[in-house]
């Protein structure tokens, strides 16, 4: 207790050298916090909206179905059989067939994916409901914005496609865009076009045949036949790795801003002890051991985290707040990393994440404070009471 | 009257290595010093003073000889006995005063009772009755950049005395004093070792210290020329 209340006496009688040290620091910390909230509610986010605009509670995959081979998507189609059939009346899952076409808006040409889905269905936030409103009509279609912006295509307006059924045949005709859907999740948006399932199954002459099966959260069916089950956890791998990447990244920002942080507490404590040996060499004779002087001595190095932390809290803790009730605009071009991401990333500040950003500011200021003060125990106290250079 | 010994030195050397040979700054000194004596060191710069000053204190240890402070060899303390030895029997008054800048008189005046585990109470009585014998209590709150020379030197009297020790060092208490500062800082130090009976050894080359002495040890070049 001796030491702490002399530790950080000494310490705020120091001044502007103390709370400039102070600061540097608390940035980091607030820095840390913030990256890591951000990355911890983007990933989050982009978790809960895959969820419900894609996978599901899981998919169940046809043997020859591999998402990253457009060509196999030719032979990469199955029968629904009977217990399928029975689990889509109950609800827990639903058909999506998918197939490779062309569509020729504003006369160019673009290759999509076609893909099938029930009206009924509400396993998927995809609004497939409207469908219902244009039976008889014209053949109905559903696009994403992002699909919409990049065709120009409205609500409204009629596009032409062209695909290949099952015998490779060609055929083309002409599409209705009745809605344009907002998602956060590009992998339903780009290059995609929605349209009723048992149309694209007639198109295509793949009566009562699907591609992809989205199970709903209360599946616990597993495999079926040789249908492969993924997992939500199988299937989101690829957003944890992108943020485990991005953390990665960030982590080499808050630790650059860290060392700067701590450098400068280095800097300040090898000072500290040059200019104050004459006071080392005052403490030693009024009966303090060296061991309780280089204690004091790192205690108030150490003791820069705290007024950090303290700092920190008192700007940090509103302005994080404001940052996750109004989150941070996020710019539309990280699309391009096929990632859902939201306009606005929500932050999340995990306790667990809080308490290892404040361990690890606490223990490495501890640590680069003891260092110099090694120094301590090998000086002479006869010449530190002189203020002698040593 | 007969004072219990309480500093002993026999035989006492000290060597410092200079270059490829040696600096003799303490050459085989034989004295004892008494309870309550008020004995000074004199001598030019260089005689030792300080050198000697600093092994009965337990700073420094001597290279041959025995060093005895309260029945404890010097040469035979750890850090811990050593500090404690300092902490509860010794106290120090400088030339430059050494004071903590950060605390005031009272906090200046209190850390050497902090370091011996007072209570609160304790400790402010203590302090109090330190700074009267020195006449600054109305200076209690005010920092050491406020105040002169002299108070400065009272205050670190205060410091030296207010755990009441068997024995006080002082290295040259008044050289940075001017002539009715120094008699005050000596006439204020004789009165308690009059009143408790403190041991007080001054090192110092200064006239208006010397009158004050009951006992003067001329040094010069390491070596008691005089006694």
């Amino acid at each position: 207790m001796l030491s702490l209340k002399l530790a950080f006496r000494n310490l705020l009688g120091a001044g502007l050298r103390t709370w400039l040290n102070v600061s540097v620091l608390s940035i980091a910390f607030v820095v840390m916090v913030l990256y890591n909230g951000m990355l911890d509610g983007w990933n989050r986010q982009a978790h809960e909206d895959t969820i419900v605009w894609e996978i599901g509670g899981g998919q169940l995959w046809h043997p020859l179905y591999d998402p990253f081979d457009p060509l196999g998507l030719q032979d990469a189609h199955g029968l629904i059989d009977d217990q399928m059939k029975k689990l889509i009346i109950q609800k827990q899952l639903v058909p999506v067939l998918i197939s490779q076409g062309s569509i020729f808006p504003h006369g160019r040409m673009q290759n999509v994916l076609l893909k099938g889905i029930q009206p009924e269905q509400d396993i998927l936030k995809l609004p497939a409901n409207i469908f219902v409103n244009h039976i008889g009509k014209e053949i109905p279609a559903i696009i994403g914005s992002r699909m919409a912006s990049f065709t120009n295509l409205k609500k409204g307006d009629h596009l032409l496609v062209r695909w290949r059924d099952k015998n490779g045949t060609f055929d083309a005709r002409e599409f209705n865009i009745v809605e344009i859907f907002q998602s956060n999740v590009p992998t339903i948006d780009n290059g995609q076009l929605w349209l009723p399932l048992n149309i694209l199954q007639e198109m295509t002459g793949m009566e009562n045949e699907t591609t992809i099966l989205v199970a709903s959260s209360g599946y616990k069916g597993g495999n079926i036949g040789e249908w492969q089950f993924k997992s939500p956890k199988y299937l989101l791998k690829e957003i944890d790795d992108i943020i485990k990447t991005k953390k990665a990244g960030s982590a080499i920002i808050y630790l650059l801003l860290l060392s700067i942080a701590l450098l400068a507490i280095f800097d300040t404590q090898v000072l500290s002890i040059f200019r104050r040996q004459k006071e080392i060499g005052t403490y030693i004779a009024l009966g303090m051991t060296r061991s309780q002087v280089v204690r004091i001595f790192t205690i108030e190095g150490a003791a820069h985290s705290i007024l950090a932390l303290a700092l920190g809290a008192v700007y940090g803790i509103p302005l994080l707040y404001f940052l996750q009730k109004n989150g941070i605009p996020m710019p539309r071009s990280l699309d391009s990393m096929g990632v859902a991401i939201a306009g606005k990333i929500i932050p999340v500040y995990a306790f667990s994440m809080v308490i290892i950003s404040i361990l690890l500011v606490v223990v490495s200021a501890t640590i680069v404070s003891y260092f110099p003060t090694r120094r301590i125990s090998r000086m002479k106290p006869t010449d530190a009471l002189k203020g002698k250079i040593q | 009257m007969e004072n219990k010994v309480i500093i002993r030195l026999s035989n006492l050397y000290k060597r410092y290595p200079v270059g490829n040979g040696e600096f003799i700054a303490l050459k085989n000194i034989n004295l004892s010093f008494g309870k309550g004596e008020f004995t000074g060191l004199v001598g030019p710069s260089g005689s030792g003073k300080t050198t000697l000053l600093n092994i009965i204190g337990s700073l420094d240890i001597p290279s041959d000889g025995i060093a005895e402070v309260m029945g404890q060899s010097v040469s035979s303390l750890t850090h811990k006995q050593s500090a404690r030895l300092r902490n509860y029997h010794i106290g120090f008054i400088f030339q430059t005063y050494n004071l903590l800048q950060f605390y005031n008189v009272f906090e200046n005046v209190e850390f050497a009772l902090l370091l011996q585990k007072m209570s609160a109470t304790e400790r402010r009585k203590a302090v109090m009755e330190s700074l009267e014998w020195v006449g600054l209590t109305d200076k209690a709150l005010s920092r050491p950049a406020q105040l002169s020379g002299g108070e400065c030197q009272r205050v670190a009297i205060a410091r030296a005395m207010v755990k009441r020790p068997s024995i006080v060092l002082a290295d040259e208490p008044s050289a940075n004093l001017d002539s009715a500062n120094s008699h005050h800082i000596v006439q204020t130090m004789k009165k308690l070792n009059q009143e408790l009976n403190t041991t007080f050894i001054f090192a110092t080359h200064d006239e208006k210290v010397m009158q004050y002495l009951d006992r003067m040890i001329r040094l010069k070049d390491g070596e008691v020329v005089q006694e």
